[in-house]
């Protein structure tokens, strides 16, 4: 079996943004860029099923300029076989990274794709289920628990009311949730294997997806801030002020 | 304009987030029509058409619905929704998981967790954790939005006279399937509708000493929550818990009882009225954004606390 796993360059999650003065968007100069922290556990669950044997290669896949390398050369280290690196200018809005993704999936052809279920920049949520539209395939989304047997994968999804199990045929779509693995840290020797596994660039134009913006970023704000309030010395002096003052009590 | 909202509800009864869902559509303006489609749900029809705005219900009562397939679910929404120009649910896990389906069916964007109107076509919504917010224009003819509940104000719930039209539109598939759920059973209000949240982390130490934590929920009518961190250790399971990636609340009266404060957690609890912080550490994060801040053992304060209430 062949997984596809789409990964996003994203600001790493330790860091706190900062509007840029001029509100056109967010500073990021300088700042320090990670794996989306989603996509890396995509890549673990996907080694994961190689190593137990479930798998036999492992692809990964990122849409954006040159610097997404990076993030491809760290799931080649994380394990995955080989990379490809769909070249854009800029980073396409979802539906169009789903028309390039759902590109790769016709020439690759993986019995299953993995994706985060989630980017910590746009919090947007949704390029999965729009692959999984455009591609007719099953989808199971939040996944904190993947199972496959013959032909198909049990996902037990995270959903507000807890947790929810679905049965899908393969090929299908899985995004991860945070409880589905653990991701590994990547060792010395296997970063410096990764530098000669392939990683092969193409075009948005080979692989005959136009590439178009329908959502225009007109301002980015901060948010409302909210200040620090007072330190209360004991549980009396909370207990008056939650009734007293506050009055939420 | 024409308005339609997807309803989210079990069967039997609406889920709050979906008046608040309606209540955006009313700031968008225009005719407002609901779905409601699931199996022997005519009884949410019925009580969505009673709802403040709505001009009618549709109701798509079959099998096929009973579990909110994504797959089934988003070719009836992308069907109907070709005639209307907004297509409206609330960014719940349900909303989240068919909608961007319905959006990529219909060849348009999908604008993810909005917190205010701007116009039919400007929307609001947070991005990076909540620490920068967008201010974003849809220039596709039908949008397709999500909607973050806690950000609108749910419109009455009684009062309106809309009536209910039964729709028999099938939309089936052989490629998934529901197994099974487990759903939390709990007596205490729904984290996102709750009044007064009382969350615990790390420093709870086990799933043990969340009882500490429940006893004053039950005794406030409270609804419990936990960070990442507690959800990951296995203190309590992963419905309860809130931030970027999880659920978002905005309660009157938010108890954070150790936890650290990462900008994770923040992201889905900060818009919350008033905010008490309980952390035997003073440099904790958590204090930056709290209203009434306790450096102390939760050891010592959650029994005393109990008593006191
Ligand atoms: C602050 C900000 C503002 C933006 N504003 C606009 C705007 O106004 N208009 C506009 O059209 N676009 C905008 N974008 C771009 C767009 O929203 C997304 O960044 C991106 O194209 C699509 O990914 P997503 O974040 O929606 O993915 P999500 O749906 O949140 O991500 C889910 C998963 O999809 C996969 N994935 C997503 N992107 C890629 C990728 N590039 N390569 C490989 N896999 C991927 C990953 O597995 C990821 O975990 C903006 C982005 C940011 C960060
Ligand atoms: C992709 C991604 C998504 C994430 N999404 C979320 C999310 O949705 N929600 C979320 O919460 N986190 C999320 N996180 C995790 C987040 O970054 C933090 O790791 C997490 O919130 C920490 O939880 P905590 O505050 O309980 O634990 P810690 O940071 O370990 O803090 C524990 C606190 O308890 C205090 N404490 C310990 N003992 C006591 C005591 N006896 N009395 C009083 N205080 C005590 C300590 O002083 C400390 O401040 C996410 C992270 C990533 C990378």
């Amino acid at each position: 079996m062949k997984i596809l796993v789409a990964v996003k360059r994203v600001i790493d999650y330790n860091v706190k943004v900062r509007v840029k003065p001029d509100q056109s968007d967010v500073d990021l100069a300088n700042v320090k860029m990670a794996l989306n922290p989603f996509c890396e556990i995509a890549v673990e669950e996907a080694v994961r099923l190689k190593e137990a044997g479930t798998a036999d290669e492992v692809v990964v896949v990122s849409i954006g300029p040159k610097a997404v390398q990076e993030q491809l050369r760290t799931a080649l280290a994380l394990g995955a076989d080989r990379a490809i690196q769909v070249e854009t200018d800029d980073m396409p809005d979802s539906l169009s990274a789903a028309k390039i993704l759902k590109g790769v999936v016709e020439r690759e052809e993986p019995d299953m794709v993995i994706l985060g279920k989630q980017s910590i920049d746009s919090d947007n949520n949704q390029t999965g289920q729009m692959l999984a539209a455009l591609t007719d395939m099953p989808q199971g989304t939040f996944a904190s628990k993947v199972e496959v047997t013959d032909g198909h994968v049990s996902v037990t999804r995270e959903v507000d009311g807890g947790l929810q199990t679905v049965k899908l045929a393969l090929p299908a779509v899985v995004t991860t949730d945070l409880r589905l693995n653990e991701p590994r840290y990547a060792s010395l020797p296997n970063i410096m294997k990764a530098k000669r596994k392939p990683l092969e660039t193409v075009s948005t134009d080979d692989l005959g997806v136009a590439v178009k913006r329908t959502v225009k970023l007109l301002k980015v704000e901060s948010p409302a801030e909210r200040s620090a309030g007072v330190k209360v010395a004991d549980v009396d002096e909370l207990v008056d002020k939650l009734k007293n003052e506050a009055k939420v009590l | 304009m024409s308005i339609l909202v997807v309803a989210e509800h079990d069967n039997n009864a609406v889920n709050p987030a979906t008046l608040k869902t309606l209540a955006a559509a009313k700031a968008i303006g225009g005719d407002i029509v609901v779905l409601v489609a699931g199996k022997d749900c005519a009884a949410v029809a019925d009580e969505l058409a009673k709802a403040e705005g709505v001009s009618k219900v549709l109701l798509a009562d079959n099998a096929v619905y009973e579990h909110q397939l994504a797959e089934n679910v988003s070719k009836l929404v992308a069907d109907l929704g070709k005639d209307y120009s907004h297509v409206l649910a609330p960014a719940t896990t349900t909303g989240k998981n068919f909608m961007p389906r319905v959006a990529a069916l219909l060849d348009v964007a999908q604008i993810s967790d909005i917190i205010a109107v701007e116009s039919a076509d400007t929307f609001k919504r947070p991005i990076y954790a909540g620490n920068a917010i967008a201010t974003v224009q849809a220039e596709d003819a039908i949008k397709v939005i999500t909607v973050r509940a806690t950000a609108f104000d749910a419109v009455a719930g009684e009062g309106g006279s809309g009536s209910v039209e039964a729709i028999d539109a099938v939309f089936d598939n052989d490629k998934s399937e529901f197994v099974g759920e487990q759903l939390a059973e709990s007596e205490r209000p729904e984290l996102t509708a709750a009044e007064i949240v009382i969350s615990g982390g790390r420093g709870m130490q086990n799933g043990e000493n969340f009882k500490l934590i429940e006893d004053i929920a039950d005794k406030l009518g409270a609804a419990v929550g936990a960070s990442r961190a507690a959800v990951d250790a296995g203190f309590v399971p992963n419905d309860m818990q809130v931030g970027q990636t999880g659920k978002i609340v905005a309660p009157q009266l938010y108890i954070a009882v150790g936890i650290s404060g990462a900008i994770q957690h923040l992201a889905g609890m900060k818009d919350s009225k008033v905010i008490v912080a309980i952390n035997k550490d003073e440099e904790a994060p958590i204090f930056q954004v709290a209203d009434y801040g306790l450096v102390a053992d939760l050891f010592e304060v959650l029994p005393e606390l109990n008593e006191k209430l």
